[in-house]
């Protein structure tokens, strides 16, 4: 379904992403862990396109996303989920959701509203409520939501366990099951390497801009090198 | 005239001034909001509108209706125009090479007014007709009613605009934050020029008021009432488009105030004093938001 091969992304001078390549096929949970800095954001970045890489390309569904626009690859069934939410602070709750279903036609508006507020209770007690005041879980379901509403072939979330209780982060895992279950392949970026190896089928581990281990989640998981740099302590 | 009567015509002339500057106020603060760009080719987009209102009543022998409709449309036009070719290829450029690139289009339009149309001002016909009214002891003149009818019904559906289009949520989702708003699948490109076009719009029908008051066109006429938007913008917190409206307002009440009591001479240093104390004072403006900077 997406393919990456040989991916060269600068910062201005400071080589971030130094000839990546990978696969996720249709239906999968991938998970990318790696420390800080290891560049998994960028790489993010650079598939919904707000970076461009130098080298090779990226493939989705077996077009090229080398030139296309951003809101072009969100058409044509991609919703990243940013690092830090990034929720419309100052738009209403489903002033969100409706940014989120910027490409779908208003006719089908309110049915996917329906079904976000189904999965979502608490959302649709606060639709009116201003985003900026919600507490930080319920910033992430307003932010993984919000990516639903483009209903996307492929979800790609940043971190999105990133600043929240242990109960919680249990809580955005069981979505991202549930998600993938109706049928969205997953990308997933995470620090929190033992929940992320725990849900994916296939996972790549990263340093300082290369990929420098693969397996399935379990293998990881039980491989010393792992255990050692993320899952200890 | 009773104090009564004087304080009534004066607020009157507040407004309706007050309206003028809150109309090109609005698209400095839209056009800042979006890209955090001054934009200080703005004014001058208010003297292309007058010229073509006069080439077009004068010239062409049009009615007003049509002067109007047309300095609009140039003014929309010219506004997009100028967002294409100079602003859209420095959009990854530091802000200050934007800023520079404004103040030229700005001298740019000047000095081809001045070539076209010569350094001398244009007398502009009547554009709005209409009788005073006259209630007990005061009047009040035709044009500046319908000067703040027609801007007040202009914010009213910039609002409706904002608040419940689409493309006006779009606008707010891009101020707000740029990049999720691309990944939102919103089209940079569009949303910045649909800005450009509504502010240039909002600017046309401002020169074609200003006009309807101060009847003629001059190369140099936009740099003043530009600048003084711009302070209106900034009391009203840049970037907030009901600040700018109320900051319009209370630039143009100052200036009467500032007339009323004599120190018409003054009525420029007012306005500047108030910019001055502002970015003293609260440098955000009454409804700006400090901005965070982001990691």
């Amino acid at each position: 379904m997406l393919n990456i091969h040989d991916i060269n992304v600068y910062y201005g001078p400071i080589h971030a992403i130094k000839g990546v390549s990978f696969d996720v096929n249709e239906g999968e949970i991938v998970s990318l862990i790696g420390a800080n800095g290891a560049g998994k954001s960028t790489i993010l970045k650079t598939i919904s396109g707000l970076l461009r890489t130098k080298t090779g390309g990226i493939d989705f569904l077996g077009q090229s996303l080398n030139a296309t626009a951003p809101h072009k690859i969100v058409h044509m069934g991609v919703a990243h989920i940013p690092e830090g939410r990034r929720i419309f602070q100052r738009m209403s709750v489903e002033e969100n959701l409706q940014m989120g279903a910027f490409t779908q036609p208003n006719s089908s508006i309110a049915a996917s509203l329906e079904h976000v507020y189904e999965l979502f209770p608490r959302l649709k007690e606060r639709r009116r409520q201003i985003a900026g005041t919600l507490s930080g879980g319920e910033q992430q379901m307003l932010a993984m939501s919000r990516g639903l509403m483009s209903k996307p072939k492929l979800m790609m979330l940043d971190e999105p366990s990133m600043g929240l209780a242990p109960i919680l982060v249990q809580q955005v895992f069981n979505i991202i099951k549930t998600l993938h279950d109706a049928g969205t392949t997953i990308l997933l970026v995470e620090q929190n390497a033992h929940m992320a190896l725990s849900i994916a089928d296939r996972a790549y581990v990263m340093e300082t801009g290369k990929i420098i281990l693969t397996g399935t989640g379990e293998e990881l998981a039980n491989s010393d090198e792992v255990r050692k740099a993320y899952l200890v302590g | 005239m009773s104090v009564f009567s004087t304080i009534f015509t004066q607020l009157m002339n507040g407004l309706q001034t007050g309206s003028v500057y809150a109309l090109v106020a609005l698209g400095y603060s839209m056009v800042y909001g979006i890209i955090l760009l001054l934009n200080f080719a703005h004014g001058d987009i208010i003297m292309v509108g007058a010229y073509t209102a006069w080439l077009f009543m004068v010239n062409f022998g049009q009615s007003p209706w049509v002067a109007v409709i047309a300095a609009i449309a140039a003014c929309t036009v010219l506004g997009v125009v100028i967002e294409k070719v100079a602003y859209t290829p420095l959009r990854k450029a530091p802000r200050l090479s934007l800023l520079i690139t404004a103040i030229g289009i700005s001298f740019l339009l000047e000095n081809l007014a001045q070539l076209i149309f010569g350094a001398g001002a244009r007398p502009v016909p009547t554009i709005i007709d209409v009788a005073p009214v006259t209630i007990g002891s005061v009047s009040i003149s035709g044009t500046a009613i319908v000067t703040i009818i027609v801007s007040v019904v202009s914010m009213i559906l910039l609002n409706l605009l904002i608040k419940k289009s689409k493309m006006g949520k779009a606008m707010r989702a891009v101020s707000e934050d740029t990049g999720a708003a691309q990944l939102m699948g919103i089209s940079l490109n569009k949303t910045i020029t649909f800005t450009f076009a509504v502010g240039s719009a909002l600017a046309g029908i401002g020169s074609v008021l200003y006009c309807a008051a101060y009847p003629q066109a001059s190369p140099t006429m936009g740099a003043m009432l530009g600048l003084k938007a711009f302070v209106a913008a900034v009391l009203g917190g840049i970037g907030s488009i009901p600040g700018a409206m109320i900051g319009g307002f209370a630039i143009g009440l100052a200036e009467a105030g500032a007339s009323a009591l004599g120190l018409s001479v003054w009525k420029d240093a007012v306005v500047f004093a108030i910019l001055i104390v502002v970015l003293v004072v609260k440098p955000t403006g009454l409804l700006g938001r400090n901005l965070q900077e982001k990691v």
